[in-house]
């Protein structure tokens, strides 16, 4: 949003300027109510995330609301049968604007090793998705980095589809490159 | 463990046990489908056997057995007795088409047994009280497990969204964090007449099944190929 710009002298007594905009994305980034749609094995990664070892609350996300009226992200959390697609659809609808979408997990963003009849190919064959997080399940850190970028996108104002970006353990990155093996990126 | 239950059904029904068989301590017999609600009610209600746990009632589609005139799909029942700690499998024939009595009368525990039957196989039982699907839901067509359901086949309740490149959203590479790739049927099927599955390219001599050697060798030079396991677990750090 930029930065905030303290005017007339001592901070007690002074105003800022922003815009408008940029201040309401600010709000909204840091008090993200979620909607878990949670069907599958990534569940209990979720609730990794949200207990207090990883700790979504750092970031202003831990409230999780059971009501779409009241959440503004959709996690959709583990394989969407055909059979769930409707009710999937109707969750989103119902969720008030502005509303963004996490797909967690391999399953929620391409349907994972379900390759046949039962099984959505990924939940953005039926509602637009913001944010995928590929793994199998992803680790809590990726759930994290996933929530900063949608942070990002809400500041930026960005509907574009991202996806996070792979991340290795640091130690065995350094073990590897020491090795002579493959660095990722 | 349960030849004595296969000695008492042979005393008792004599000829109409069509078949026996046993896999290492599972003894199986086969009957008629006419004698199928009776055999049951034997197997609950002798007293040597008393069979008072139903445990599965399944179905397997052999489809090529069509052409030699024979059913297409075996009926296969599973019960044991808590009392005398014997178990039997007892299967039947049924053709397509066929109905076959209900169990429902005999276990209680048959109604979604029968019902995924019917859902999964498109056999329905005579005498059923609630023939509906049971897993899928009322607008599927067709039945799944049957071999000839087109294996790439799915029905959308909800029609996907009418966006550029839907199909083209992420799968997923090896990198990503998906350590599987998606089946590429196409490719597969190439060369088949009608898109079945892979087990049928094998019965019908489409496709060759490996020999115990031939899967050692691959395995063995999968292992070969492998890099060295030194890298520590991530615990381990």
């Amino acid at each position: 949003m930029g930065e905030l710009k303290v005017l007339g002298g001592s901070q007690s007594d002074g105003f800022f300027t922003t815009k408008f905009e940029a201040l309401l994305a600010w709000a909204r980034k840091y008090s993200l109510f979620q909607y878990p749609f949670a069907t599958a094995c990534c569940g209990m990664e979720f609730m990794a995330t949200a207990a207090p070892r990883y700790d979504i609350a750092r970031f202003g996300a831990e409230a999780p609301r059971f009501s779409p009226r009241q959440s503004d992200v959709l996690w959709v959390v583990g394989t969407i049968s055909q059979r769930q697609g409707p009710v999937l659809k109707r969750i989103y609808e119902q969720m008030t604007e502005p509303k963004w979408v996490v797909a967690f997990g391999t399953c929620a963003s391409c349907g994972g090793f379900y390759d046949n009849y039962t099984t959505i190919p990924g939940c953005d064959k039926i509602i637009p998705v913001d944010v995928y997080i590929p793994g199998c399940p992803p680790r809590p850190e990726a759930v994290l980095d996933a929530l900063m970028l949608l942070m990002e996108k809400i500041q930026k104002g960005n509907r574009e589809p991202v996806t996070v970006p792979p991340r290795e353990v640091p130690e065995l990155a350094k073990r590897r490159a020491a090795r002579g093996g493959k660095v990722q990126s | 463990m349960s030849a004595k239950v296969v000695a008492r059904l042979e005393s008792q029904f004599g000829d109409r046990i069509l078949a026996k068989s046993a896999f290492r301590g599972d003894e199986e017999v086969t009957i008629a489908p006419k004698d199928w609600v009776e055999v049951a009610t034997f197997l609950r209600d002798d007293p040597a056997c008393a069979m008072d746990h139903f445990g599965d009632l399944t179905a397997v589609d052999w489809p090529l057995r069509e052409r030699e005139g024979q059913p297409r799909f075996d009926l296969v029942l599973y019960v044991r007795s808590t009392e005398k700690r014997h178990r039997i499998r007892v299967k039947t024939k049924v053709r397509d088409g066929e109905q076959p009595k209900t169990l429902t009368t005999v276990w209680a525990g048959a109604n979604w047994a029968e019902r995924e039957i019917w859902d999964m196989f498109g056999i329905r039982f005579d005498g059923h009280k609630d023939m509906r699907r049971i897993l899928l839901y009322e607008e599927f067509e067709g039945h799944p497990l049957r071999k000839d359901y087109p294996i790439d086949r799915a029905q959308p309740l909800v029609e996907y969204r009418d966006v550029e490149n839907v199909t083209k959203l992420p799968p997923f590479g090896i990198e990503e964090g998906q350590p599987f790739t998606r089946i590429d049927w196409e490719e597969r099927l190439a060369g088949h007449a009608e898109p079945v599955s892979p087990s049928i390219a094998v019965q019908t001599g489409v496709r060759r099944t490996l020999s115990d050697s031939e899967i050692a060798e691959a395995a063995a030079a999968r292992v070969a190929q492998e890099p060295a396991a030194d890298e520590p677990s991530e615990n381990a750090s």
